[in-house]
């Protein structure tokens, strides 16, 4: 795709804005798993394959789920730039 | 006496390493964008694999292997939790820097961080400033990772310090001398492969050694019933933890060492493709080994003497002598990796951003060539000989080194990039209110709330170089053009 230096500006404030937008999620997912799901005593906790759910949620399946989350976005919302000058003038 | 069975595996690795070096180095002297752009930044050539891992590599270090799940090993699953704010660390930097970076390289012909501040801010203060602090503190991390690699050779092979020290010292030198950017991005890659192995290696070892995932945790949790808790029985307070969302998080969008690698790559495919890779394979690394500490804690009942001595510990415990002898290559690969990229920029840092311009002789390709060849094996010299017998003003700057990069460089890189009023008055006053804070909160021991000094830090340089930008004037438009393609 041909873009002016303005519109490749735009694209790449887009891009930008969508990467810390899902570092926003994947902390907010880290943070109520994490201490949500492991309220009350050690012995209280509940078990997935062997590790608590609070760490099994927010540790492995936070892991795997925003690496699924990365191709999501890179595939749908990033756009490929070409990097050498455009020369509009 | 050492065992020789655990160095066999180990010394054919390294020469491995020395064998790519030397068939780059020889590329790199006919490299059509010159010899600069050649051995600095390897010609922005990285595909979306190499770039993934080189910036991994750069950034796991001595702490991801082997201080880090020492940590996990006493404290529990509380600090495994706090390994993986890591996660996003490549997709992040990518994300953010990635694109922008490869335009604006390109443009103003950058290899280095500082080429970027100086073509954005016009300040040879903020270059002066940049160059200082960037040989500084990469010069105290390297030491510091030659003595961590050193000591974790003698734990685990037996051998003297002295020795692991020439033998994995010399080959970071040579082949980081020898084949520039290039040839440590390429034995980045392969030093990320023997990371992903060695923990997948020593991982599946410590779990069968336990007795299987559930009966580790079970019987770890009986020890101590506080490593099941994401506190760790109440020791990892909130503020604490979250800082790290600072110090480990955001913060490393300043870290010169893995910002430069958005000027490296060849195409927006391959960053794209790096994001995805990067950010499965951190996020498997920083999970794995810090398992792999807590986990221990079911294999060696006896205790420790002291956190950095649980990974070789268990190494040696739980795997044959030859898988130990790869796996030790596994940290060591995390070592070299960091240090060869600190080497190749603080070289770069010298010959580019100092010497090339403020010389006033003439400069052909020829002594460019010879000049950076040479500059780079004295760095690699020194750190080798400070390594040997560390002088405490380097132990000492190494306590600054990660949190002063972030507070010297986050702010001048991110809104350098983003903020159109950014200037030279705002970069200078954040980067010596920032440094300079960050050195006090960390003497005096002042801390607010239990956070780590990294947050006042952080705010403090993003409130000064707000400041000085709008005391300073407005960037001219031709900064401006070039830097966002309007005013």
């Amino acid at each position: 795709m041909k873009m002016s230096e303005k519109e490749k500006n735009r694209q790449l404030n887009k891009e930008a804005l969508l990467t810390v937008g899902l570092y926003i999620i994947f902390f907010i997912w880290w943070y109520a798993t994490g201490y949500g799901l492991s309220n009350g005593d050690p012995s209280t906790f509940t078990y997935i394959m062997g590790l608590p759910s609070w760490f099994f949620f927010s540790c492995v399946l936070g892991w795997i789920l925003v690496s699924i989350a990365v191709i999501v976005l890179v595939k749908k919302f990033f756009v490929e730039i070409d990097f050498e000058d455009s020369d509009e003038k | 006496m050492g065992n020789i069975m655990i160095l066999v595996p180990m010394i054919i690795y390294l020469a491995l390493m020395l064998v790519i070096a030397f068939y780059t180095g020889r590329k790199s002297t006919s490299a059509k964008g010159g010899f600069i752009e050649e051995y600095f930044i390897g010609s922005r050539s990285m595909g979306g694999f190499v770039l993934a891992m080189t910036l991994i590599a750069t950034y796991s270090s001595a702490s991801s292997f082997v201080g880090g799940p020492g940590v996990a090993f006493t404290r529990g699953l509380g600090w495994v939790f706090l390994a993986m704010i890591q996660v996003p660390t490549a997709f992040l930097t990518l994300g953010v820097l990635g694109k922008k970076f490869a335009i604006i390289s390109r443009k103003i012909k950058a290899v280095t961080v500082t080429d970027f501040l100086r073509a954005r801010y016009k300040s040879d203060t903020v270059v002066i400033l940049s160059s200082i602090a960037i040989l500084a503190f990469f010069a105290a991390t390297m030491v510091a990772q030659f003595i961590g690699g050193a000591r974790l050779f003698q734990a685990v092979t037996g051998y003297s310090y002295i020795m692991g020290l020439v033998i994995f010292g010399i080959v970071v030198v040579i082949y980081t001398t020898v084949g520039g950017f290039r040839a440590v991005a390429l034995t980045d890659a392969i030093q990320g492969v023997v990371m992903i192995l060695a923990t997948i290696f020593l991982l599946f070892a410590v779990i069968k050694a336990g007795g299987g995932a559930a009966n580790a945790i079970d019987t770890i949790s009986q020890v101590n019933p506080g490593a099941m808790e994401p506190t760790a029985g109440g020791t990892i307070t909130k503020p604490y933890i979250l800082s790290f969302w600072v110090l480990v998080g955001f913060g490393v969008l300043g870290l010169p060492q893995t910002t430069i690698r958005g000027m490296g790559f060849k195409d927006s495919k391959s960053m794209h493709n790096a994001m995805i890779i990067g950010t499965f394979v951190v996020g498997f690394l920083m999970l794995g080994m810090h398992l792999v500490g807590v986990f221990g804690q079911a294999v060696l009942t006896q205790g420790v003497e002291s956190g950095d001595m649980v990974i070789p510990t268990l190494t040696v415990t739980v795997l044959h002598p030859i898988l130990a002898g790869i796996f030790i290559a596994g940290p060591l690969a995390a070592i070299m990796s960091t240090v060869d990229s600190m080497l190749i920029l603080a070289s770069a840092a010298i010959i580019k951003d100092l010497y090339m311009h403020y010389s006033k002789s003439e400069m052909t390709e020829k002594k460019l060539t010879n000049l950076s060849f040479i500059t780079t094996a004295i760095l690699g010299i020194v750190v080798f000989v400070f390594a040997i017998n560390p002088p405490s003003l380097i132990v000492w700057i190494n306590l600054f080194a990660f949190g002063g990069l972030e507070a010297a460089f986050l702010c001048p890189t991110i809104f350098g990039l983003y903020w159109k009023r950014a200037n030279a008055t705002g970069a200078i006053l954040s980067f010596i209110g920032g440094v300079g804070s960050f050195f006090y909160y960390t003497i005096s021991g002042v801390k607010y709330i239990g956070m780590h000094q990294i947050v006042p830090t952080i705010a403090i340089a993003i409130v000064l170089f707000v400041i000085g930008s709008y005391i300073g004037k407005k960037p001219d438009k031709e900064t401006l053009i070039l830097f966002y393609g309007e005013e």
